[in-house]
């Protein structure tokens, strides 16, 4: 770390801004700008009568807010989204954590092996596993239902029926996002001294005790970052209910906030409303990253 | 102690799950090799009957995926090669250059990465429409240019660098610049290539911001491609899939050959929290 | 400098250089970029040749784009200002791209053209493309909706004729309905459709739209007539409450009877041809629309749909285009295309072709489309049109009355246009 009594030299301050100046600049221009505007947009009621022709826009104050929590629709893709996170979001976490103990298990042999394998959805193209799963979810020719023949479980019309639509696209989330967390989680494993095991062991501590008296206390805040990524990254479903359910069917019941704001967007171009939607989705993420923290440090108190 | 039952469990766990894992993946090779409509057929087959390239054939040579293939790779290699050094610069700026204003700029950049980037993608759009880039490749270009995640990833790794090298050169004389170029980016190797794998994936899978604003076919990148295709083509399964092979396979082999750097890049990043 | 630094240099110039813009053919001419939606996309490459063979200096760039979200495309590149130089658009879009100034008025070239008669095009068609009183696009092809029908089902019900009048009808349905038995219904209407209420709300001559098209006009009594017919036809057991994802396949439950008529578009007279199997293909015919029992006119009015060609006003080569336009637009032309796509040609002196002429399937489009009339010319019809099918679903379902459903339709469409009448206000010159 760079002296603190050491004062700053004006070369260095000219050359600290050469380096930091463009980064910031499109990090404030393309980013914190455009959400900054979000919010000034939603105050309005931008939509393709103002893009014609400017004079016909307007301030309408909290007006679209209001709108919005009294639309049906948005309290649907509300409920949809906040399913997909509060089951998707657990599950994907419990698969990855289970994940991470099978390979850092001192048993494992060729765990690297296990390790790829694991991880590799994380790193394909969500649009092109959409298009898979598509075919893998086919009521018909589907393997799954192929698969659950087997079980002597009838078919099942995932993307068809609304019971069904928004499990199917939790369980293509589960496959796609837990290899990610799962490396995450081990490497948090990995720095667990093993002499905290080597005492609960001579205390006569089993497989279980240990993992509830060691491993989970000591994983905590590494549990709480992948469970907080986690949840920030689930609140913006978007691409696979575009991709797989055709943008919200059945009837609405995949529908995601985030694909709200796009079809109010680029749909029907109410720009203004689209806006206020995905500041209401900022605070949603907001309050449930506060609560997630607030509730994981009194615990540690 | 030999624990003979609990590991033989364990590996059938652990074969069970990468089966289960990579089935999907395997099945859409099998599935793009096969002859049209047999992947329709009941019961739904797992290996073709015969193998034929005519789905990919007819991707390049009617389809046009090859220039999508070079959009797709020009594209990600425009947006890492910028967004590394502009990442760099500011990651090493933020660790080792004093400045008035250091701290609070860089707490603030943490405190953003909150915000979700989707929030920011309509009033771009208009940002965009107003500078006349809607449609060409810069629009894609200009705002993958820097991230915070980057610039935190880099200066992270850059505080562990040694200030008394710095010094040094500073006292032989080195300008500023040449300290960077000479010294700074060869030791940050290694977080620059996770920074670039990191950078490279993220681009090449990118699929809302280019859907939005590239509206020349010619420019389509893989991801917008496919989901065009998807739009005509639902019917031809063995087309998608053939599709779908050639949008994840090259960044599955780019992973699978520089794993070691990715992971290490996620770690970075995880256990920092 | 270091060789990593240079290299980097390289990248960069390199992908700088790929993004410079495309210049047009740098030889010599023009080249125009034409947007083409779905089949007829695929279509129109194979009719593009002949036109630079005529036109040497022009050049078409055809890009074909899914129907599935076209028309957001269109409105993405409208507001991004990348618009092409022309485009294949559904004539229901024209309002939103006039209202736009994104599309050009195309009156004076429709006047000076030799080719382009104003006359030969079908006036409900042609009506569908003028906006504000100027011309927008010029019509392509041309869709509305009739009924398709079981012959053999029919005539085993005393029906050897199609039912002209609705109460026809309504006994028609019955009847097949009682012969058919449970499980079986008379007609097939998904409830995710706003075409067929709107159709027959027209037949009563329901405005859809009041004072001006600033107001829903769905409780007026021409549409609340027209959707209580229509949810009875549910009510009663003749239709099932099915959406377009319920159904497994329109074409197989069609031939094995579950469903007597269907209303659609001419794209499924080819469907139909190719899917249906060969037993059938005697079994099944094509009429017009019935029209209300005291119309004096038949047969009853439908939607006037279809596909214009559109000039985009930021293009740089309007002749061209225009040029492009009249190519496709020839009577000779139109009838290729038919031929190529199913399509149906919007003008009248195509029509005579003997492909066109002699097809028993076609007659009835023939005669329907005398008897069309254009959907509201508002921006936001699409977006009604939504409201319409998605209001209607809990009355079809019992869960609510026709009147609650079609006060909230009100409702609905009233806030939709909230804007536009603002914008109408401002407009409107005071004093």
């Amino acid at each position: 770390m760079a002296d603190p009594r050491r004062r700053s030299i004006p070369s260095e301050v000219r050359a600290a801004w050469l380096f930091v100046g463009p980064g910031l600049a499109i990090i404030f221009l393309f980013f914190l700008l455009p959400i900054a505007a979000a919010l000034l947009l939603s105050l309005t009621d931008f939509d393709l009568y103002a893009v014609a022709d400017w004079r016909n826009l307007r301030l309408v104050g909290f007006e679209n807010y209001s709108h919005l929590l009294r639309d049906r629709l948005f309290w649907q893709a509300m409920r949809n989204t906040f399913y997909f996170v509060l089951v998707g979001g657990p599950l994907t976490v419990m698969v990855s954590l289970a994940a991470a103990l099978m390979i850092q298990s001192k048993l494992t042999r060729f765990p690297g092996i296990f390790r790829t394998a694991f991880f590799a959805p994380a790193v394909t193209t969500l649009v092109a596993i959409a298009a898979v799963w598509r075919y893998l979810y086919h009521p018909q020719f589907g393997l799954l239902n192929h698969a659950l023949g087997w079980f002597g479980i009838a078919p099942i019309d995932w993307l068809g029926d609304t019971r069904w639509a928004m499990p199917a696209i939790i369980l293509l989330s589960i496959w796609k996002n837990f290899g990610a967390n799962m490396i995450i989680l081990a490497a948090g494993l990995q720095s667990i001294p093993e002499s905290l095991y080597e005492a609960a062991r001579l205390e006569g501590a089993g497989w279980w005790r240990q993992l509830r008296d060691v491993t989970l206390p000591m994983l905590a805040p590494t549990f709480l970052f992948v469970a907080v990524m986690t949840c920030i990254g689930y609140f913006q479903l978007f691409a696979e209910p575009f991709v797989l359910t055709r943008q919200g069917e059945p009837l609405n019941s995949t529908l995601s906030v985030a694909l709200l704001m796009y079809k109010e967007g680029f749909r029907f171009w109410h720009m203004g409303y689209a806006a206020a939607v995905a500041f209401i989705l900022f605070l949603v993420i907001l309050a449930a990253t506060t609560l997630q923290v607030r509730l994981a440090k009194g615990r540690e108190a | 102690m030999k624990k003979p039952l609990t590991s033989l469990l364990l590996h059938a766990a652990l074969i069970a799950g990468a089966v289960l894992t990579l089935l999907p993946l395997v099945w859409m090779i099998m599935a793009s090799l096969m002859p049209t409509g047999e992947a329709s057929s009941e019961p739904p087959p797992f290996f073709p009957s015969h193998v034929t390239f005519d789905h990919y054939r007819e991707l390049f040579v009617h389809l046009n995926i090859g220039r999508v293939l070079f959009n797709s790779a020009l594209l990600a290699v425009s947006v890492t090669v910028l967004s590394v050094l502009l990442n760099a610069m500011a990651g090493y700026a933020f660790a080792k250059l004093r400045f008035p204003g250091r701290g609070k700029i860089f707490g603030f950049l943490l405190g953003a990465l909150v915000l979700p980037a989707q929030v920011a993608i309509l009033p771009l759009f208009l940002l965009m429409r107003q500078l006349g880039l809607v449609g060409s490749y810069w629009g894609v270009i200009l705002p993958g240019m820097a991230t915070i995640f980057g610039i935190f990833l880099v200066r992270q790794y850059a505080l562990s660098i040694p200030d008394e090298l710095l010094d040094a050169a500073r006292i032989d004389g080195a300008s500023e610049v040449r300290i960077f170029a000479e010294i700074i980016l060869p030791l940050c190797r290694p977080v620059l290539v996770t920074l670039a794998i990191f950078t490279f994936l993220g681009t090449w899978n990118d699929f809302f911001w280019p859907l939005v604003v590239l509206a020349d076919d010619a420019k389509y990148t893989l991801p917008v491609a496919l989901a065009n295709l998807f739009g005509e083509h639902v019917q031809d399964t063995e087309l998608m899939m053939a599709g779908s092979v050639l949008t994840v396979m090259p960044v599955l082999l780019l992973f699978l050959f520089l794993q070691r750097h990715y992971v290490q890049g996620l770690l970075m990043g995880g256990l920092k929290e | 400098m270091s060789g990593r630094i240079r290299l980097m240099g390289l990248l960069l110039t390199a992908s700088l250089a790929s993004c410079a813009p495309r210049a047009d053919t740098a030889d010599t001419g023009v080249t125009l970029r034409f947007w083409a939606l779905g089949r007829e996309g695929e279509v129109v490459k194979d009719l593009i040749p002949e036109f630079e063979r005529r036109n040497p200096g022009i050049r078409v760039d055809v890009q074909q784009i899914p129907f599935l979200n076209a028309h957001e495309k269109l409105l993405t590149a409208c507001v991004g200002g990348v618009t092409p130089d022309l485009a294949q658009v559904g004539n229901t879009w024209i309002p939103e791209l006039a209202n736009l100034e994104a599309i050009a008025r195309l009156d004076e070239q429709v006047s000076r053209s030799s080719v382009i008669a104003q006359m030969d095009y079908f006036p409900g068609i042609w009506d569908t493309n003028v906006v504000d009183g100027f011309v927008r696009g010029i019509p392509w092809y041309v869709d509305t909706r009739l009924l398709f029908y079981r012959t053999d089902l029919l005539a085993a019900a005393g029906f050897p004729e199609p039912p002209r009048t609705w109460s026809q009808w309504l006994e028609a349905m019955r009847r097949v309905k009682s012969r058919g038995g449970p499980g079986r219904f008379a007609i097939l209407l998904p409830v995710d459709e706003h075409e067929q209420p709107v159709i027959l709300g027209r037949e009563l001559g329901a405005g859809l739209l009041r004072d001006g098209d600033r107001y829903g006009d769905f409780r007026s009594p021409a549409f609340r007539q027209a959707a209580g017919f229509y949810v009875g036809l549910f009510r009663s057991g003749l239709a099932p409450a099915w959406s377009n994802s319920q159904i497994v396949s329109v074409y197989q439950q069609f031939a094995a009877g579950d469903y007597a008529f269907y209303i659609t578009g001419p794209w499924n007279v080819g469907e139909f041809r190719r899917r249906l199997p060969a037993d059938m293909q005697d079994k099944w015919k094509t009429a017009p629309m019935p029209a209300p029992d005291n119309s004096r006119d038949w047969p009853g009015v439908s939607v006037a749909g279809g596909a214009s060609l559109v000039l985009f006003r930021a293009s740089r080569h309007p002749e061209e285009v225009w040029k492009l336009i009249e190519f496709l637009s020839a009577p000779a032309m139109q009838v290729r295309f038919h031929e190529l796509t199913g399509d149906l040609p919007s003008r009248a002196t195509s029509w005579a072709s003997p492909s066109l002429a002699g097809d028993p399937q076609t007659a009835a489009f023939r005669a329907q489309l005398e008897r069309v009339v254009p959907a509201p010319k508002v921006p936001e019809w699409e977006e009604i049109t939504v409201q319409i099918w998605q209001s209607l679903e809990p009355a079809i379902r019992g869960r609510t009355t026709v009147d609650a459903a079609l006060t909230d339709l009100d409702k609905r469409v009233d806030r939709i246009l909230a804007k536009r009448r603002q914008v109408l206000e401002r407009r409107r010159p005071h004093g």
